[in-house]
């Protein structure tokens, strides 16, 4: 990979000063070490002598009445320990994310094909399996409603994609699901003229596919019994807090009496978010009255967590002859499947950034979530935007081509900038540099085309070492995206993180102890939660507590989000913690000093140089701080037009894709993907570009490889033989540019880094090969067939 | 379960013949896959991983007794000289880690329709060689894929080896995926000249209920550069007829439409694979030495 180049723009001068690893700097991970040697304990390796291992019976049917479960045989088969249904649940049998509105098993309805209706737990693995398949359930089928548009009784579109043959699968049926009807949320954005009229409007049809997380590590789980008649539960999640509630609303028990602690997370992406094992375990922990270990292999992971929204949308875009946006129209659906999990949300990303960064006078959007038979979507790595990018982004290019303008210039011209007004109304207050996100990318050299006359590495073309081409038929695209993302939690929500900072003395030296309930997934809040420690302490020592529930919320590990909240509360507790220390070092001191700071575990004046190391002024003292951080609130937008100050911070990224395309046999090969980024203030660079290079290759999957088929409600490819996710070979280097561009809003002036370069990387990649195919491309994955013809 | 762990191969087709029943076991890449996905129960597994006899290949009365348990690997780094087709095919197969331990017996026992090395096998006309107690067969390739994931073995049988003439003209191997490695072929097409008999070699892949040869294809190219005397003049290639011998070869397909791909799709890049690998070889063969090599 070509060496990432940051761009310094302002912002705030190092902070670290003569203590290393601190902000700013590239930390290396508490946990690096564990995990390139393999020796870092994950969900799954969780482990106790006496624990029973639990299983899962799920639902073969999208759609069915429960007549009966029979769990006699299951139960007689030696070594199982307990059979669990719905009547076992002591609680109430209901969770979800947003809405409650999932069943913990499932009580006389199956709604998806993979719900949870039974539990079992035995000695050993094998023999619950084996029980499992003993349990008689008889399901009287139903038709699976599995079409969106059909499921709220709106007319569908006529489509002209080229639907892979599995997908259709198509249902008239518009029953209601669920009690209140298959729509979970329509919002509505209306501003400016009603029926505006423009010199140029393209308009276009699109469709998404379902993406799946992918993440390495199963979901998995431990939960043992306790003394105090509660639970402890060992699990892999992203939002310790919510699943407390979720799980002690099932079980019946008040808050203090479930306990849970993150175990290894081995990749989430969304996917945590909702409850997987965690329920179930606990139910058969606390009848056995052993711990029982929980873990899904591929297959029924697959069925087992949540995954993107597929959407259909229709978008009309109108512009003046010199390339103004006038007017966008846009309609998108997204397929919530059986239970809302997140779909409020996507819908609120999805409707209110559904245009993209753009500034455009007169916005008509309704985006709908929708309830049907086919596998619950939820969180996923940009939801919402990550969808319409691909709708908004074919739409500029179709544009700047009725215009006969570069589409990049087209972009520019409309981009949206600091002090714009976005389609909510709500006026853009830190920088937005999408305008130079993009000239950046157009400024930066193109890789060289493969030499005529010599004979290109097979890995360098398409079809890869499948020999399929020696370059005939293959032809160079290059296409750009920009894309933007809200950072935390929007709408309103009550969004906030808790940090406890302990400083003390331990063996003669000063140590700091952060704690915090932020579940770490791999992106590496831990390492962040150090460094800003260390920056604000000048103490090199830093412990990260196990996360647990024993501090408050840290609230979720998604929406780009705890970097900047986690890290803004851990700054707070820092804060308070040093204002206390400076008061007890004046206390030592016996006088005031008013340009106190922290400085290599001494406490430093500018005037009077060190005046005492942090060891000696502490002494037996502990020093502890707990803080409850919120970012500046955000409003609810009203139901009629869509208005309001939605979204706390955006974050952009823009990317600039080349391709080879062998238009013969609709095979691409991805040959650079270049992108740019503001990310504020990179607190630690490393981190920045590993999140871009990732959030690059998902999105780079969804255009070309990655997805669940679905028909008729069933996954057809619920395992990694057949759901593709992107291979070295298919992931090409990086030219990455950081900018830093300072949110004064923001600690650190730092932005959201997670999210943004799965957005534009996928529709950059689709422009490229639109441009070498000629092709209209309409629906992602690009499949081979779509580009043939065939 | 039981484990069977013969030494030698008189060992292995005696444990066989008592347990017929017994999985063998080579590489497992097919066979660990199948068992922790629970699609498969075998009473006994006859791991053959230690019968030296079936890790060997030699050059034997004119062929390449290839053993069943050879892996990818070996096939790739040791033989691409003489079985070019087949180490073009196996090196398509999965991840480095997969070609360590994957076998081509292995790939003809599990005889999927997406089997990497059966258009190779196909095209270069090789010979299966299996074993029981009850003495040896030779099994022409052709003959040995039977149905979907079914081969013409007998129930106390081990497949021993396979049988290859070292190439005596160019072979190409190519295999469509929708990544560009480590994925299952949506269609695959092997080819080989084999100018000593005037005949061109076929074999289709994962676009048919079994691997297949084009066999209107072989005969319409054998005959068309017969007639027009191309074996001698190694005179360029008429693109019409390579355009014709595509088609031939997609006729011989009956593919399904799967996850993976279309039918339409399927047959569409076997055309344009076999336009292409003719193209490719028969450039090496007008650009090689008069005995064929390139
Ligand atoms: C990640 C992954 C990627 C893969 N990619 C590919 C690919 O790209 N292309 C491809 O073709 N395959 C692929 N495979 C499948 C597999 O690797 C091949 O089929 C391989 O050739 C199997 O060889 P093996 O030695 O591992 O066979 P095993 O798994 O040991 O056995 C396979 C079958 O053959 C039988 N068998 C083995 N040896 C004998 C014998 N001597 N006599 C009789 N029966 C025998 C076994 O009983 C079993 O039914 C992949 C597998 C995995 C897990």
């Amino acid at each position: 990979m070509s060496t990432p180049t940051r761009t310094p723009t302002g912002a705030p001068r190092e902070l670290a000063g003569p203590t290393t690893g601190g902000v700013g700097a590239n930390a290396q991970r508490p946990d690096a070490a564990l995990k390139v040697t393999g020796e870092f304990a994950y969900g799954s390796d969780l482990w106790t002598d006496d624990m029973l291992w639990g299983v899962t019976l799920r639902s073969p049917r999208p759609y069915a009445r429960i007549r009966s479960i029979e769990i006699g045989e299951a139960l007689a088969v030696p070594g199982v320990h307990a059979v669990l249904t719905a009547e076992d649940v002591p609680g109430r049998n209901v969770c979800g994310l947003e809405l409650s509105d999932q069943p913990v098993l499932a009580e006389g309805v199956v709604r998806y094909q993979g719900e949870p209706v039974a539990l079992v737990a035995a000695d050993h693995p094998e023999i619950a399996r084996q029980a499992a398949k003993k349990i008689r359930v008889d399901y009287d089928v139903w038709e699976p409603v599995t079409d969106p548009m059909a499921a709220l009784g709106h007319p569908t579109w006529n489509q002209v994609h080229d639907q892979p043959a599995e997908v259709s699968g198509l249902s008239r049926e518009s029953a209601p699901i669920h009690p209140d009807g298959n729509l979970v949320r329509h919002l509505k954005i209306r501003k400016g003229e009603p029926a505006p009229t423009a010199d140029v409007v393209v308009t276009g049809e699109y469709t998404v596919g379902m993406q799946d997380q992918a993440f390495l590590g199963p979901e998995s789980g431990l939960a043992m019994p306790a003394e105090d008649g509660g639970v402890d539960l060992y699990v892999s999640t992203q939002w310790l807090h919510v699943d407390q509630k979720q799980v002690c609303a099932a079980l019946g028990l008040p808050l203090e009496k479930v306990r849970l602690t993150l175990a290894g997370v081995g990749g989430a992406f969304g996917g945590r978010e909702d409850l997987s094992m965690h329920v179930h375990a606990c139910l058969l922990a606390l009848r056995t009255g052993r711990p029982v270990k929980m873990v899904y292999d591929r297959e029924e992971s697959f069925f087992g967590h949540v995954h993107r929204h597929p959407a259909m949308m229709r978008y009309e875009h109108g512009a003046t002859r010199e390339g103004k946006l006038v007017h966008v129209r846009c309609e998108i659906y997204f397929d919530g499947g059986a239970y809302a999990s997140s779909t409020p949300a996507v819908v609120g990303n999805g409707g209110t950034m559904g245009i993209g960064p753009y500034v455009v006078p007169n916005v008509h959007v309704d985006a709908y979530g929708v309830y049907t038979n086919n596998p619950p979507c939820g969180a996923m790595r940009g939801f919402g935007s990550v969808q319409a990018a691909f709708g908004y982004e074919a739409q500029m290019d179709k544009l700047a081509a009725a215009l006969g303008m570069d589409p990049v210039e087209l972009r520019c011209r409309n981009a949206m900038e600091l002090g714009s007004e976005s389609p909510t109304g709500q006026i853009v207050d830190s920088p937005a540099p999408v305008a130079e996100l993009l000239r950046r990318l157009e400024a930066m050299p193109l890789p060289p085309e493969h030499g005529a006359g010599t004979a290109p590495d097979l890995r360098d073309l398409p079809g890869g070492v499948g020999n399929t081409t020696h370059g005939e038929g293959v032809v160079r695209g290059v296409g750009y995206a920009v894309g933007y993302k809200n950072v935390g939690f929007s709408e309103g929500y009550d969004d906030y993180s808790t940090a406890r900072v302990r400083l003390e003395v331990i063996g003669g030296a000063p140590a700091v102890t952060v704690h915090t309930a932020a579940a770490e997934v791999g992106q590496g809040l831990v390492t962040i939660e150090q460094q800003i420690c260390r920056t604000e302490l000048g103490v090199d020592e830093v412990v990260v507590h196990p996360k647990d529930t024993g501090v408050g919320s840290g609230g979720s590990t998604s929406a780009s989000r705890q970097t900047y909240m986690t890290g803004g509360a851990v700054k707070a507790a820092c804060e308070q913690v040093r204002e206390q220390l400076f008061g007890l070092a004046q206390q030592r001191l016996g006088r005031t000093v008013a340009d106190l700071r922290l400085e290599g575990g001494k406490v430093v004046s500018d005037r009077q140089g060190v005046l005492g190391a942090l060891a000696d002024i502490l002494g037996d003292e502990v020093i502890e701080e707990t803080v409850e951080w919120r970012h500046r609130p955000t409003e609810p937008i009203d139901p009629e037009a869509g208005q309001g100050f939605a979204h706390v911070q955006y974050a952009f990224a823009a990317h600039r894709a080349v391709v080879d395309v062998d238009v013969e046999l609709g095979l691409v090969k991805v040959v650079e993907l270049a992108c740019t980024q503001d990310v504020g203030k990179a607190i630690n660079p490393e981190a920045v570009i590993g999140q871009i290079q990732g959030g690059t290759g998902q999105g780079l999957g969804l255009a070309v490889m990655e997805e669940i088929l679905v028909k008729g409600g069933e996954i057809r490819n619920p395992s990694f033989t057949d759901y593709l996710i992107p291979t070295i070979l298919d992931m090409p280097p990086m030219r990455i540019e950081v900018l830093e561009y300072p949110d004064p809003h923001a600690p650190y002036g730092l932005r959201g880094v997670g999210e943004p370069p799965t957005i534009s990387s996928g529709p950059a990649v689709v422009a490229a090969i639109r441009q070498a195919t000629g092709r209209a491309l309409t629906r992602v994955p690009v499949r081979p067939e779509y580009i043939t013809g065939t | 379960m039981k484990f069977l762990q013969p030494t030698t191969l008189d060992e292995a087709l005696a444990a066989k013949a008592e347990h017929p029943h017994a999985l063998p076991i080579a590489g497992g890449t097919d066979v660990m896959v199948e068992l922790n996905f629970d699609k498969h129960r075998p009473a006994a597994l006859l791991d053959l991983n230690r019968v030296d006899e079936l890790a060997q290949w030699a050059p034997e009365d004119g062929h390449i007794r290839l053993g069943a348990g050879v892996s990818y690997t070996r096939v790739i780094d040791e033989l691409a000289d003489r079985l070019p087709g087949l180490a073009m095919a196996a090196r398509t197969v999965g991840s480095p880690q997969i070609r360590n331990r994957g076998t081509v017996g292995g790939n003809l026992g599990a005889a999927s329709p997406a089997g990497d090395s059966h258009p190779a096998l196909l095209a270069a006309d090789a010979v299966v060689e299996v074993a029981s107690v009850r003495g040896t067969r030779q099994i022409r390739v052709t003959d040995f894929f039977t149905g979907v994931k079914r081969n013409a073995l007998d129930r106390d049988e081990l497949i021993t080896a396979i049988l290859i003439a070292p190439s005596t003209g160019p072979q190409q191997f190519c295999k469509i995926g929708t990544r560009n490695a480590m994925v299952i072929a949506v269609s695959a097409f092997g080819l080989a000249l084999h100018p000593e008999r005037r005949r061109v070699g076929t074999g289709i892949g994962s676009a048919a209920p079994t691997p297949r040869r084009a066999h209107g294809a072989e005969d319409f190219l054998s005959a068309a550069l017969d007639d027009e005397g191309l074996w001698d003049s190694r005179a360029e290639l008429p693109e019409t007829l390579a355009t014709e011998f595509g088609g031939r070869v997609r006729d011989a397909a009956s593919p399904i439409d799967d996850v993976r791909g279309s039918a339409a799709y399927r047959l569409h890049s076997l055309a344009v694979m076999a336009r292409r690998a003719l193209a490719w070889a028969w450039h090496d063969y007008r650009t090689s030495t008069s005995d064929g090599r390139a």
